[in-house]
């Protein structure tokens, strides 16, 4: 009789890509809904639209690469980035637009960089920033939340809208369409409007737009769950969070008339589909603890900064680029230290202590 | 000499292009070609400054004592770089205009001095002038293809406003995708100089690749039905 003896590890989870990312899949779910219960059709069309463009578009890159298909298909990163994309842009955008930005996402932002593990930059949020760059009378023309829409759109509305750009008779784009709450506070507050008289609007619920708070809120439950399943950790949401947290209620104390209340931020647009599920990227985040704290903090600062004194509406995009390109720096200063080595050990002490031998 | 007429002429478009290999003059480059037109008036404008300068430089190798070659060069490059600026703003206002900075810069082209120093001063008079044709022209023909690329994805056009260089009867020489073509307007923006640059050295190198595949393969087949 032979006993099979194989090296470790003895247990393994197979394909623990995979499992990742349906766990962020399922994380979204709440979030999907929500965004559909509020702004109609266009998100789940839109996130049909992106995920085929995207799945696509890797098989295509894999077979000129000479590589196996489907196993990279299979690991559901295409299908992550391509649901994140489809979350971030508005619901009755141009079909080929999400086709471009999808396909941008994965053929330059992922694959001509190596592929999953080797993209410097968050896929889904280099492609929001090309569209919204590219095409900014599109990315702006958001809907209202379904309880302000007086024009609530049926499914096949939507679906000619996006397809071929018609809208159903007797409405226009300026009938049907509304600026996001952030659009709206940072304009009226750049003609000096006080935040009392801007709130006035019936756009505001409790704390950030009506409906957008609780889109954000889902998006909340989901990254509670990814933190419950510990897929991603805690230190970059907190951190990001946090950091816009203390400025905005810095700013807020200091002339509550120019600034809106600290929650408004961290409920309006991306912060929450950002913190939990952009943020954490595990490819071009940090990796270290400390390092990841930095990371998100640094991420909150710069939303609170481009929101107050940027050009555009949201900014969740725009501070995680910018920080991704940070990463590497941030990991290389942050690495723990080896167990085992003193603090001060440095190559003259080693220097000296060679000599003496 | 083993480097003959037509391997200088190759290095300059193709081998070492100043802007896909030896990536020189990137400031420029990456400025101004955000149109087929702006690309071209750069181009020339480089290509005329290199050719002078080139075949200065040649002329006068031997008086000059190494120690400070470089401020002649420099001093030569300089006073052509004035003319043609000069002369731009003489007979292409508009295109002057637009252009503006980018012009006086092209002292501080890499190209130019980098020619002078690596072949002009080393070389004869009629190997420097070739040599400083096909480099300027290696360079232009990548400043119109990366502004044309730019030109054709942002705004749907290629070769608008070509009356800023040869006049009147050019105007009616462009193409356009129709006036409601939505382009990307990224791609005149400055990451699209960066994104663009990096696609066309991409095309370059995989060109080179299947070019030497094809040779590997042919020699390959050769040596095979030698032995046989």
């Amino acid at each position: 009789m032979k006993f099979v003896t194989s090296t470790s590890p003895h247990t393994f989870k197979p394909n623990s890509v995979q499992k990742v990312m349906l766990e962020v899949l399922l994380a979204l779910i709440p979030g999907i809904i929500a965004m559909t219960w509020y702004f109609g059709w266009g998100v789940l069309i839109n996130v049909c639209i992106a995920v085929i463009a995207a799945v696509g578009s890797e098989a295509l890159v894999m077979k000129l690469r000479n590589r196996p298909v489907m196993p990279v298909i299979s690991d559901l990163s295409a299908v992550v980035t391509a649901v994140l994309l489809a979350l971030a842009i508005p619901p009755l955008l141009p079909w080929w637009l999400t086709v471009i930005g999808a396909v941008f996402a994965i053929v330059i932002v992922k694959q001509l960089y190596g592929g999953l593990g080797y993209n410097p930059f968050n896929p889904a949020m280099a492609a929001y920033v090309l569209l919204l760059v590219s095409w900014p009378s599109h990315m702006t023309s958001w809907l209202p939340p379904i309880m302000l829409n007086e024009h609530p759109l049926d499914f096949i509305q939507t679906l000619t809208v996006i397809f071929t750009g018609a809208l159903p008779a007797g409405l226009d784009w300026d009938a049907i369409s509304s600026a996001t709450p952030l659009d709206e506070m940072f304009t009226r507050l750049d003609l000096n409007q006080m935040i009392e008289e801007i709130r006035q609007s019936q756009l505001w619920g409790d704390f950030g737009g009506r409906g957008w708070e609780w889109v954000n809120n889902w998006y909340l439950l989901g990254g509670l769950y990814l933190l419950y399943r510990k897929v991603i950790s805690w230190h970059i949401p907190v951190a990001m969070i946090g950091s816009l947290l203390v400025l905005s209620s810095m700013g807020y104390l200091a002339d509550p008339a120019t600034h809106p209340f600290p929650a408004f931020h961290i409920f309006s647009g991306g912060v929450m589909l950002g913190a939990f599920f952009i943020a954490t990227d595990p490819v071009s985040a940090c990796t270290t603890k400390k390092g990841q704290l930095i990371y998100g903090a640094s991420i909150g600062a710069l939303v609170f900064v481009i929101r107050n004194w940027g050009g555009y509406p949201d900014a969740v995009a725009f501070a995680v680029l910018l920080m991704n390109m940070a990463a590497p720096t941030i990991d290389y200063y942050t690495q723990p230290r080896v167990f085992g080595e003193t603090q001060k050990a440095d190559l003259t002490e080693t220097a000296e202590r060679d000599k003496h031998d | 000499m083993t480097e003959t007429y037509r391997d200088i002429i190759n290095n300059g478009l193709w081998h070492n292009n100043q802007a896909l290999v030896a990536l020189l003059g990137l400031c420029p480059l990456l400025a101004v070609t955000n149109s087929a037109v702006n690309g071209l008036g750069l181009g020339l404008a480089t290509l005329m400054v290199l050719i002078a300068s080139n075949v200065s430089v040649s002329l006068i190798r031997n008086f000059v004592r190494p120690e400070i070659r470089l401020p002649v060069f420099v001093l030569i490059i300089a006073s052509f770089v004035t003319a043609v600026e000069l002369s731009m703003n003489a007979w292409f206002p508009e295109l002057y205009k637009i252009l503006g900075i980018f012009i006086p810069l092209i002292v501080t082209n890499c190209t130019i001095i980098g020619r002078a120093e690596a072949y002009a001063s080393k070389h004869s008079v009629m190997p420097a002038l070739v040599d400083a044709i096909s480099m300027g022209t290696g360079f232009l023909l990548v400043l119109v293809t990366l502004g044309a690329a730019r030109e054709l994805i942002g705004q749907g056009t290629l070769f608008a406003d070509l009356h800023l260089m040869f006049g009147e009867a050019a105007r009616s020489v462009y193409f356009s995708l129709g006036d409601d073509f939505e382009g990307a307007l990224i791609a005149i923006l400055p990451p699209g100089a960066f994104i663009g640059l990096g696609l066309l050295i991409a095309v370059k190198n995989i060109i080179d690749q299947r070019a030497e595949k094809k040779k590997a393969l042919n020699v390959s087949s050769e040596t095979a039905t030698a032995a046989s």
